[in-house]
């Protein structure tokens, strides 16, 4: 069998906490494995040892956040053939993204005494604002096994197999109790994309929607059904303005309830 | 790197194997160390003004974001000061069962950075990886059994190893049953025989000569190894409580550097994280880990950062221990009480495996955040790096230029600094100065 060059394989961090990344090396089993599949080209949470481009492909965590990072990722996408963006921040500008609601004068002036010296973009945004993104992988963190089966799938030229359903399919896999109907437990599975094995039901709380949306949510439907529980619209905006805030589906359902509050006060 | 005519200059532009994003630049005027600088270029993520206007409940959620390698020690120091807020006194067995999920925390993070990122250094290899590959594939896999006893009971006890979802203000969601935590005894049994060698290694690796006078500051118990509680102690002056820690430290915005430090008010630079911990927390260490740590070479106080990588071990063999204890002596936790919303302020900390992690909120009348205020461990020891490093060059200006890098770029590793920890740094000057 003739050796083929190994691919190069490029980590990248934007604006983030570095758990995304930490779920890499969380692969543990498959790092070594991992890394005599590919040459680790780039990947500073591991190794000072760094490549240049062109990369096979590129792994991108974090949102962008910063005039900086918009020429990084261009120049980023340009070294690469593909450009996979891992992790709520990636995908949906993150927690961060908090801030998109705000006036960025406000949210300085909240932190710093100096913020002039603070060069930041009107607003935390996912990657593919910016540029082409050939695979988003969702969650706060992204699940593991995920990951791998991502990586080996762009390996191995072959679309990844991820399932686009919503988290109650997950519980009910797990055989967890719906925390909705048997406690009255406010819980965004409805509505959350699959992935993260429907950890919070099984830890008897409800799902905070850390994946982000999944695919044709219905979230009007999901926040009738919260009201009757008794949250009230403040909690509700609350609930959806979290760690994927800033994804559309959840943006909206949060604008629409802040609409109909304001509606209701005149 | 570059220099003539006596001037050095050393420019680290991507500080590699620590987490998140940092730079390094020291200036070498002929004999003189005339500037170094700690720079970090994290881009800002304004944690303090995203949790105005949010229910306190999420204080855990949304601060465990800040740092994906040691959540557990936002969410337990979240908790702490709304529990304080609202005058909320946390069941001693659920205090436990943090304690627990903390010792899996200081196992994850301690390992991931004693056999990934700061055990390359001493041998010689630009990351674990090349390391593993070049005859060291024994002390990865023990770091990686290590790190998975960790990450384990992390899972076990929080739902995930990465932002755990178990964790909320007054308790736990859901409180385990005994049986199901002695399914990850096993595999912390093997970490502890294998933190018993580890110990042994790293006290036997190479150590740069240095020793710093810095003040050194801890939280510390009565009863036990500084982790989930405590006053703050420091070897320069009395104790005090989190009410008092903005009165006494001091967020300043230091005009070479533009980055918030945080400094005591009279007193100036301290270090907090392991060596600081241990150093005046010796005394509580159990026998058998102090006779380990003595037998590594370490005393009842340790002042070379260099041997962190040691206290580092001894810390993991601690938690490890600590964790089988605590699964032993296990009770289920009650469910924790409701929250009833009131104006009122509170502060709590913790150690987080760099160091001690302040928060401090104001909450409204329906119980959300109005003000919240949040000093990680690497804002508290960047002044100190910088001054250690500028100790450090001067004593090793005969090093050539490559090895002094490498050596300095091992000196900020001694710390573990978390740079995606940094709530407010502030972007920084180049100072570009002939």
């Amino acid at each position: 069998m003739r050796e083929r060059p190994r691919p190069k394989l490029a980590v990248w961090k934007f604006t983030s906490c570095d758990g995304c990344q930490l779920q890499i090396l969380n692969l543990e089993d498959e790092l070594l494995v991992l890394a005599d599949a590919v040459e680790i080209a780039h990947f500073t949470e591991a190794t000072r040892g760094t490549l240049a481009g062109p990369y096979e492909i590129s792994i991108v965590e974090g949102s962008i956040s910063t005039p900086e990072e918009v020429e990084r990722i261009r120049a980023i996408r340009e070294a690469s053939s593909t450009l996979i963006a891992i992790g709520a921040c990636a995908n949906a500008g993150g927690i961060q993204a908090l801030r998109n609601f705000a006036r960025l004068d406000q949210t300085l002036s909240a932190v710093y005494a100096t913020p002039e010296y603070v060069s930041a973009l009107e607003s935390s945004l996912p990657i593919s604002s910016e540029v082409e993104v050939d695979f988003e992988l969702q969650g706060c963190p992204p699940d593991p096994a995920q990951l791998l089966e991502v990586l080996g799938a762009y390996l191995e030229d072959r679309r990844p197999r991820i399932s686009s359903r919503s988290v109650c399919m997950e519980c009910k896999e797990r055989g967890n109790t719906c925390v909705m109907v048997a406690s009255g437990t406010p819980c965004l599975g409805p509505i959350t994309h699959a992935g993260c094995g429907a950890i919070c039901p099984a830890y008897a709380r409800g799902c905070y929607g850390c994946f982000g949306p999944k695919e044709t949510p219905n979230p009007p439907s999901l926040s009738a059904w919260w009201g009757r529980l008794g949250v009230s619209d403040a909690d509700l905006e609350s609930a959806y303005r979290h760690i994927n805030g800033f994804a559309p589906e959840f943006a909206d359902e949060a604008a629409t309830i802040a609409g109909r509050d304001r509606e209701g006060q005149t | 790197m570059s220099g003539d005519g006596g001037e050095r200059t050393i420019s680290v532009g991507e500080l590699a194997r620590v987490e998140g994003e940092g730079a390094l630049h020291v200036r070498i005027r002929g004999e003189r160390v005339e500037d170094v600088r700690l720079e970090i270029f994290e881009p800002p993520r304004f944690f303090e003004a995203l949790l105005r206007g949010r229910p306190a409940a999420d204080a855990p959620d949304i601060t465990s974001r800040i740092c994906g390698i040691c959540p557990i020690a936002y969410q337990v120091s979240a908790c702490a000061a709304v529990e304080d807020a609202l005058g909320i006194e946390i069941d001693e067995r659920a205090r436990a069962l943090r304690r627990l999920i903390y010792c899996g925390e200081w196992l994850e993070s301690h390992s991931l950075h004693v056999f990934m990122l700061h055990a390359p250094d001493f041998l010689g290899y630009e990351g674990a990886i090349e390391m593993a590959r070049d005859g060291h594939e024994q002390l990865f896999q023990r770091g990686l059994l290590i790190k998975r006893a960790g990450n384990e009971l992390m899972a076990l006890v929080g739902g995930r190893s990465v932002h755990p979802v178990n964790l909320r203000v007054g308790g736990f969601h859901r409180s385990l049953r005994a049986e199901e935590l002695r399914g990850v005894t096993e595999t912390l049994r093997r970490a502890r025989d294998e933190l018993v060698e580890a110990v042994a290694w790293a006290g036997g690796l190479p150590f740069p000569d240095r020793v710093l006078q810095t003040e050194y500051a801890s939280l510390r118990t009565e009863d036990d190894y500084p982790m989930e509680r405590g006053e703050l102690y420091s070897s320069a002056g009395d104790p005090i409580g989190p009410d008092r820690f903005e009165d006494d430290y001091l967020e300043s915005h230091v005009s070479h550097s533009t980055a918030l430090h945080s400094r005591h008010r009279e007193r100036g630079n301290y270090i907090v994280g392991p060596i600081a911990r241990y150093s005046l927390n010796f005394d509580l260490l159990p026998a058998p880990i102090a006779d380990a740590a003595r037998s590594a070479g370490l005393g009842p106080i340790c002042r070379n950062p260099f041997q962190s990588i040691v206290v580092r071990c001894v810390e993991m063999l601690y938690a490890a221990d600590e964790a089988l204890r605590l699964i032993d002596a296990y009770e289920p936790p009650p469910p924790a009480p409701p929250l009833e919303p009131r104006v009122a302020a509170g502060s709590g900390w913790s150690e987080a495996p760099r160091g001690m992690l302040w928060h401090r909120y104001e909450l409204d009348a329906d119980g959300r955040i109005s003000k919240a205020r949040i000093v990680p461990p690497t804002s508290q020891n960047q002044a100190a790096i910088e001054d250690d490093l500028s100790g450090l060059v001067q004593a090793s200006l005969d090093l050539p230029d490559d090895d002094l890098q490498w050596r300095c770029e091992q000196a900020v590793r001694n710390y573990d600094p978390c740079i995606s920890c940094s709530t407010h740094f502030l972007r920084m000057e180049i100072d570009r100065r002939d």
